[in-house]
C-alpha cells in the first residue's frame, strides 16, 4: 500500500475519522515535506482541524496510519509523550495557562518534560518570546495580554520545545480583525525561517503568500491540493470555486432559499 | 386593586410608595417595642450575660477550648482536602472500579449525619477493633471524624473544578509533550484549586462548628472544646452564660471566614474574562 517515507516531515496514509456515525475524515492521503508550509483551506465542518488534531494524536483516527518523521504515532506501542515533543501545535482560543506567567508559560514544559535547568529554559523561553516580538512581557499573566498576544506566547511556547513540526489550528480566527497582521507576520517570518508548517487557516491572503501548497478539503476527503496560485488563483473543482467565491467575497453570497 | 385606584386617584404614586414603606418600617418599630417591653431583662441578664460567670471560663476557653476547636477543625480539614483530592481524581478515573469506589464512599458519607461518624468512631471502632489505638488519641480520633466526613464533601467540590477546568488546558499541555499524571499536577490542579478555593473556604466553615460533635469522643478536661466546655459550665453553674461566651467565640472565626469566602469568590469573578 504506501511506503514509509522517511524525508517526509508528517505523512498521512488512509486516514479515516468517525465522531459515532458522523465521518469526519473519510481517507485522507498526504504528506508535508521538511520545510515545506502546507495551508489547508476549506468550508467548516470539512474535516480540516480534526485532520490537524489526528497529526499529533489529539483525536484517536478510526483508522489509517500517521508518521511524523518517519515514526509512526497511529503504533500502539509509540512513547506518544515523546512524539509529540516534535509536533508543536498552537490552537485557536490559544489556550495559555492562566495561572502561569507568560515566562511560565514558556519554560513549564522544558522543565518538566524536557528537564532542562531553570536558567537554560529561561534563556530560550526569552529567546523565543523575543522571536514573537513580547520580549517585554515576560512578567505578566494571560489575562492581561490581548489576544494577539496571548497567541504570540502560545506560538512562543511551542517553539521553546524545538519542534521539527509546527501545526496551527485556526490561530487567528478568534482574534479582532486589527490584531491578525501581528500572529500571521510571525507566522511568516517562522515559514522564511524554514520550518515545517501545518496551517488549518481561513486567510486566503497569508495562504496565497506564503504557503508552497494548498489543500482544499470538503466532506471529510481532499478535493484538490496544489502550489496557491492554482487551488486559490485557478481551481478546478466546482466545489473549490464556490467555497473561494464565498471567503473572498462574502457579500456576494446568494442566499438559499 | 389597579381598577379602584384609577378610579379614586386620591394618591399620587409616589405618596402610594411612602405610605407602603412607613407601614413596613411602623411595624418593624412595634415589634422592637414590643419586645423590649415585653421581655424580663432581669431574667435574661442572668441567665444570659452574668459577669461573674463568664469571668470563670477565662482564661480556658481561649487557651484550652478555642484553641481544640482550631486544632480539630484544622487537622480534620488537612486530612479531608488530602482525602477529598485523591477521591476526586478517582471519581474521575478511567479505571471503572476507582470510580465506583469513589462513587459510594462520597454517597455514604453526605448521606449520613456527622454525629453518626463521631459516634462510630469513638465507640463502635474501639469495640469492633479492640487494641487499636488512634495516633494522638482524641485528636487523632477527631480529626479522622472530621476529614471523613469533610473529603466526601470536598471531593465533589475538587471534582466539579477539575471539570470547570477549560478541554482546552488538558490538551495544550499534552500537545507540549507533558504525560496525562505530569498535566495533571502541574496545569489542571492547580487551575482547579484556585476556582474551589471559596466553596473550600465555606466547607472549612461548617466544620469549624461540626468540630463541636467532639465531645461525644470522650474527653479529658484538657481536651475539650468551645461547646463541651460551655456545656459543662453551664451545667456546674447553672447558668446560660457559657453557651453565650462560646457562642460568641465561634462567631469571632466564622463571620470573618464567611466574609473571606465571599471577597475570594467576588474577586474571581472579576478575574473571569
Amino acid at each position: 500500500m504506501t511506503t514509509v517515507n522517511t524525508t517526509a516531515a508528517v505523512q498521512v496514509a488512509g486516514l479515516q475519522k468517525a465522531f459515532g456515525d458522523l465521518e469526519v475524515l473519510r481517507g485522507i492521503d498526504f504528506e508535508v515535506a521538511r520545510g515545506e508550509v502546507v495551508c489547508i483551506i476549506g468550508p467548516s465542518g470539512s474535516g480540516k482541524s480534526t485532520l490537524l488534531r489526528c497529526v499529533n494524536l489529539l483525536e484517536e483516527p478510526t483508522a489509517g496510519k500517521v508518521y511524523v518523521g518517519g515514526v509512526e504515532l497511529t503504533d500502539p506501542d509509540v512513547d506518544i509523550d515523546a512524539a509529540r515533543r516534535r509536533v508543536g501545535m498552537v490552537f485557536q482560543q490559544f489556550n495559555l495557562f492562566p495561572h502561569l506567567s507568560v515566562l511560565g508559560n514558556v519554560t513549564i514544559a522544558q522543565r518538566k518534560v524536557l528537564r532542562r535547568s531553570a536558567d537554560e529554559a529561561d534563556r530560550i523561553a526569552r529567546d523565543n518570546l523575543a522571536r514573537v516580538g513580547l520580549a517585554d512581557k515576560v512578567d505578566a499573566y494571560p489575562a492581561q495580554l490581548s489576544g494577539g498576544q496571548q497567541q504570540r506566547v502560545a506560538i512562543a511556547r511551542a517553539l521553546a520545545m524545538g519542534p521539527d513540526v509546527m501545526l496551527f489550528d485556526e490561530p487567528t480566527s478568534a482574534l479582532d480583525p486589527e490584531l491578525v497582521g501581528d500572529v500571521l507576520g510571525v507566522m511568516r517570518r517562522l515559514a522564511l525561517e524554514g520550518m515545517t508548517m501545518l496551517v488549518v487557516t481561513h486567510e486566503m491572503s497569508f495562504a496565497r503568500e506564503v504557503a508552497d501548497r494548498v489543500v482544499f478539503m470538503d466532506g471529510g476527503v481532499i478535493v484538490e491540493e496544489g502550489p496557491p496560485s492554482k487551488v486559490i488563483g485557478d481551481p478546478t473543482h466546482e466545489r473549490t470555486r464556490t467555497f473561494l467565491s464565498r471567503v473572498l467575497d462574502p457579500a456576494a453570497a446568494e442566499v438559499e432559499e | 386593586m389597579t381598577e379602584h385606584a384609577e378610579a379614586a386617584p386620591r394618591l399620587t404614586r409616589r405618596q402610594r410608595r411612602r405610605m407602603i414603606l412607613g407601614g413596613e418600617y411602623g411595624i418593624f418599630v412595634v415589634a422592637v417595642v414590643l419586645l423590649v417591653s415585653l421581655a424580663n431583662w432581669g431574667a435574661l441578664k442572668t441567665n444570659f450575660a452574668e459577669w461573674r460567670v463568664a469571668k470563670t471560663l477565662f482564661p480556658d476557653i481561649i487557651t484550652v477550648a478555642l484553641r481544640n476547636t482550631l486544632l480539630f477543625t484544622v487537622t480534620g480539614f488537612a486530612l479531608g482536602l488530602a482525602a477529598g483530592l485523591v477521591l476526586a481524581l478517582m471519581r474521575l478515573s478511567s479505571v471503572p472500579p476507582y470510580r465506583w469506589f469513589a462513587i459510594a464512599y462520597i454517597e455514604v458519607f453526605r448521606g449520613l449525619p456527622a454525629l453518626l461518624i463521631f459516634i462510630f468512631v469513638g465507640t463502635g471502632v474501639p469495640l469492633a477493633f479492640p487494641g487499636v489505638n488512634f495516633p494522638g488519641g482524641v485528636y487523632g480520633q477527631a480529626a479522622l471524624a472530621l476529614g471523613a466526613v469533610s473529603a466526601a464533601y470536598m471531593a465533589e467540590t475538587i471534582r466539579a473544578g477539575i471539570e470547570a477546568v477549560p478541554r482546552g488546558q488538558m490538551e495544550a499541555a499534552r500537545t507540549l509533550g507533558m504525560s496525562h499524571g505530569r498535566a495533571m499536577r502541574s496545569i489542571i490542579i492547580p487551575q482547579a484549586l484556585r476556582i474551589v478555593i471559596p466553596p473550600l473556604t465555606n466547607e472549612l466553615v461548617l466544620l469549624f462548628k461540626d468540630s463541636s460533635l467532639a465531645l461525644y469522643l470522650g474527653v479529658t478536661l484538657q481536651q475539650r472544646e468551645l461547646s463541651k466546655l460551655a456545656q459543662d459550665v453551664t451545667g456546674q453553674q447553672g447558668n446560660t452564660t457559657p453557651i453565650i461566651v462560646a457562642a460568641l467565640c465561634y462567631l469571632i472565626i466564622t463571620i470573618p471566614l464567611g466574609h473571606l469566602a465571599r471577597r475570594l469568590e467576588a474577586r474571581q469573578k472579576r478575574g473571569q474574562r
